[in-house]
């Protein structure tokens, strides 16, 4: 039984889905615990139906940093030891255990292992190290329709399952671990019952996508991307976002705010009173990736090595605030979650629609093109 | 030879009603109408009426009735009146069937199958009054990446774009030929295509001097005749378009009776006043794919580079082949006029049984250049019985672009559809170049016609995508996701690329 199956049980062509989002990262790379953003969640509990609650965390793994960290969830011993041989004849792998779990309220919960590896050299053949382990990870999720990799990039990991996110959190013990960054989601699927692997964040290397929202573009959006040789296998709209960033950012080396630009574009209204250089290169922009326009509804937060990125569809559909407070910044699909973690802060603002709020380690302002502060 | 035809119309005129003005008889250019003046009385000619409504329309007493003539031969579902007279024309003329407009008969009409997606809970729709919607539409080839580097967050392009045609809306005036169509025609077509922000096309007849003014609206045709083709013709247009063949006649030229050649088509064209101007079948420079690419690329040299090279085929039964032999010779636009695409004048066994459905033909170009990852690398128009809004929306979400309109067009003008326009007496003022009765179209009015079509249109595409729940156009193009059919087989949902309505 592959993705496709799982995922899109009855066919419907894509998942369909509403959801909670909550990013929180520490501005100097300082790692935190989970308390607070398991706390913002659980305050979130309505906007998800318990079919769904993931989190993915960065600066997880200090003492594995050069190493990828592959999460993997296995529904059977037989795919486990099956794909166990796969990685060893692929990577080197310099540890690997069970993720420790307790009782919680969950439902059937699979055997997630993570190993950490480094590619083996011999079969590398000169490929970006990048390449080769997505290829890998693709042959994972599609050989044995049992195993399918959580994450696979370097010092983070992501745990994911049915169940609601502070429920997941339990089970995996998230109160042992600590990151400079966490983005967490609550889901609220209409179309598909709860798979583990079908939670969000979804994750290819080091980049993860949570997402609440239901792409209208997404018949186009999938089939461009095919174009480029990307497999929708698990028909869901993040699937696709995670792709069209791994498209336009990694291969077509584009900056994330060019990305933006691309995902959730100025109006040709807007576009038509700039100044002709940036005209003309806003013009080109939706010329040549128009296809990549994602419409209708949507509020993503991205996150990579050392940067978080919130994003909604150009007319803001779904919600999305943001705060900052000393070397802390917060996203989140609402502003309550920020306040109750954050008491007192200085700023908060609800981004506007299309315009991606970006903050990056190192860098203490947090990028706003545009922002409306609606108060403190 | 005694003819064994019967009239096709009966004309009814309600004699309490008519008042003897002969506002009939002076607008029949076919003489059905005639006045008695002994009898006081109009008649009719059963026999030479073609079903146009001129008469009908401008009767002010409304005295007027045209009705098929309710005399038929015995009732026969194989020999059909259709059939049996066509046998008696052809058996007294011993010519071609000559017939004009698109195909008539009842071959699917896919479009007519297919049903439109729209929000409802989990997405929002949107509301065009209220939010954007963008219908704004750019025809020309996309490269497969752009190269950027960022400046103080500001995006810098190291690709430069080919040349571009830009549509406020995606829906342009197809190809029909100054000849086959008046002077007022063409310029009623290049006055709405400015004032709407799209575009017409000259057809194969050249370009009439005094219309170069909207050239940067024109899309000029290069065809196997070459009819008016000359450098500054090339680059009066905005684009140039290659005339491979069309939806009505695959694998026939373009005629045009000698008796439509007046001065000002002779001087156009540049033929001799009367002569038939008759474009061969093929295009005698093209005789594989090697050679288009050849004249494409002379196009381009004669034009600097400075404007999109479209290539117009029929829809026939290799097309996706065909069409990626095209966008691999280099045409920026590919243009695909179906089965139902109109004309002037065909042969009727063309016509009516030539080429494909254009819904089959769009729906396997769209995937077969995905399939060869190279859909950017031209825009796909597509033609040929575009009837309505919902037919647009529907082309587009199978993967076009674009559409062209000709028949909707003259129909806004005043056409009925009558399919008699290679007579060159269309009592409407369209197919003709009589300065009598090209006379009745007025460009002022047509114009106002053509542009209150274009807005009617684009208003009820922006309602449907905004029930979608999408507000760019781009959006919806090739999105198979919004289209569901009924009645259909699995090897025709497979072509088409999408599913069953409920599935």
């Amino acid at each position: 039984m592959g993705c496709t199956e799982v995922n899109d049980r009855y066919g419907d062509g894509k998942v369909i889905e509403a959801c909670s989002l909550f990013g929180m990262m520490n501005l100097k790379g300082n790692r935190f615990s989970s308390e607070k953003p398991i706390i913002a969640m659980a305050n979130m509990h309505e906007r998800g139906n318990g079919l769904g609650g993931g989190f993915a965390v960065y600066g997880l793994y200090p003492d594995h940093k050069d190493d990828h960290a592959l999460h993997i969830m296995y529904t059977s011993r037989d795919a486990k030891r099956d794909t166990d041989d796969f990685i060893d004849e692929r990577f080197e792998v310099q540890e690997d255990e069970e993720v420790p779990t307790r009782e919680a309220n969950v439902r059937d919960p699979p055997i997630v292992w993570r190993y950490f590896v480094q590619p083996r050299k011999s079969r590398l053949d000169g490929r970006p190290t990048d390449d080769y382990v997505m290829e890998n990870v693709m042959q994972i999720n599609a050989r044995t329709g049992k195993a399918f990799v959580f994450s696979s990039g370097k010092d983070m990991g992501v745990f994911k399952g049915v169940g609601f996110p502070e429920d997941i959190a339990e089970h995996f013990c998230l109160d042992e671990y600590r990151g400079y960054m966490w983005t967490c989601h609550g889901r609220f699927p209409t179309n598909t019952p709860g798979w583990w692997g079908g939670a969000h964040p979804f994750s290819i290397l080091d980049w993860t996508v949570i997402h609440n929202g239901e792409i209208s573009s997404y018949g186009i959006n999938r089939r461009y991307l095919e174009m480029y040789g990307y497999k929708c296998t698990m028909q869901t709209d993040t699937e696709v976002l995670a792709y069209a960033f791994d498209l336009l950012i990694r291969r077509h080396g584009l900056s994330i705010e060019t990305a933006s630009l691309i995902l959730a574009p100025p109006f040709w209204s807007e576009i038509d009173e700039e100044a002709p250089s940036r005209r003309s290169v806003l013009t080109a922009l939706r010329q040549t990736y128009g296809s990549l326009l994602m419409n209708g509804p949507f509020t993503i937060i991205v996150a990579h090595y050392g940067e978080m990125i919130g994003l909604t569809d150009r007319i803001k559909l779904r919600p999305l605030s943001a705060g900052v407070k000393g070397d802390l910044f917060y996203l989140s699909s609402e502003e309550a979650p920020i306040h109750l973690v954050a008491p007192h802060i200085e700023r908060v603002w609800r981004p506007k629609g299309g315009e991606p709020v970006v903050g990056r380690v190192g860098e203490r302002v947090v990028q706003e093109l545009l922002v409306r502060e609606v108060g403190t | 030879m005694r003819t064994q035809l019967e009239s096709e119309y009966v004309v009814e005129r309600n004699e309490d009603r008519c008042i003897r003005c002969k506002v009939c008889v002076n607008q029949c250019t076919y003489e059905t109408h005639y006045y008695d003046p002994e009898d006081d009385r109009v008649c009719s000619r059963n026999e030479n009426c073609v079903n146009c409504h001129r008469c009908v329309v401008f009767c002010p007493a409304q005295a007027i009735t045209i009705v098929p003539n309710p005399t038929r031969y015995t009732s026969n579902d194989h020999w059909t009146q259709e059939a049996i007279s066509d046998i008696k024309k052809q058996a007294e003329s011993g010519g071609a069937m000559l017939t004009a407009m698109g195909c008539d008969k009842p071959y699917f009409t896919y479009w007519d199958r297919l049903l439109l997606n729209a929000s409802q809970v989990t997405n929002p729709s949107i509301d065009p009054l209220r939010e954007p919607m963008e219908l704004r539409t750019y025809l020309g080839a996309k490269p497969d990446r752009l190269k950027a580097n960022a400046e103080k967050g500001e995006p810098l392009l190291e690709t430069d774009l080919s040349p571009q045609l830009r549509l406020e809306t995606p829906i342009l005036f197809s190809a029909i030929s100054y000849g086959a169509v008046s002077f007022n025609v063409h310029e009623a077509l290049a006055r709405a295509a400015r004032a709407a922000g799209t575009f017409f096309n000259t057809g194969e007849g050249g370009l009439d001097r005094r219309l170069y003014k909207y050239g940067d609206h024109a899309i000029v045709q290069v065809a196997s005749g070459r009819f008016g083709v000359h450098p500054d013709y090339l680059n009066a247009g905005a684009a140039v378009e290659i005339k491979i063949g069309q939806g009505a006649k695959p694998g026939i030229g373009g005629h045009l009776p000698g008796e439509k050649v007046g001065p000002d088509i002779s001087r156009t064209r540049m033929i001799p006043v009367g002569t038939d101007a008759l474009s061969p079948a093929p295009q005698h420079d093209i005789y594989s794919i090697e050679d288009l690419r050849q004249l494409i690329y002379a196009l381009k040299e004669a034009t600097d580079y400075a404007k999109p090279v479209s290539v117009k085929i029929a829809a026939v039964h290799n097309v996706a082949a065909i069409a990626s032999g095209i966008v691999r010779a280099g045409a920026d636009i590919i243009a695909i006029d179906g089965k139902r695409g109109a004309t002037g004048a065909a042969p009727k066994i063309s016509r009516d049984n030539v080429g494909i459905p254009i819904e089959m033909a769009l729906a396997s170009v769209d995937q077969r250049l995905r399939d060869e990852g190279i859909r950017n690398k031209a825009s796909i128009i597509v033609a040929g019985g575009i009837r309505s809004s919902a037919d647009v929306v529907k082309a587009i979400a199978l993967g076009a672009d674009a559409v062209y309109i000709a028949t909707a067009a003259l129909v806004a003008m005043g056409c009925t559809v009558c399919q008699k326009c290679y007579t060159g007496k269309c009592p409407w003022g369209i197919a003709t170049t009589d300065p009598w009765i090209s006379r009745r179209i007025n460009p002022d009015i047509a114009t106002k016609r053509l542009v209150n079509l274009l807005q009617a249109w684009s208003s009820e595409i922006k309602e449907t995508m905004g029930g979608m729940g999408i507000n760019a156009i781009e959006s919806l193009r090739g999105n198979r996701l919004h289209l569901r059919a009924v009645g259909l087989t699995d090897t025709e949902l497979r072509i088409l690329g999408i599913r069953m309505a409920g599935d």
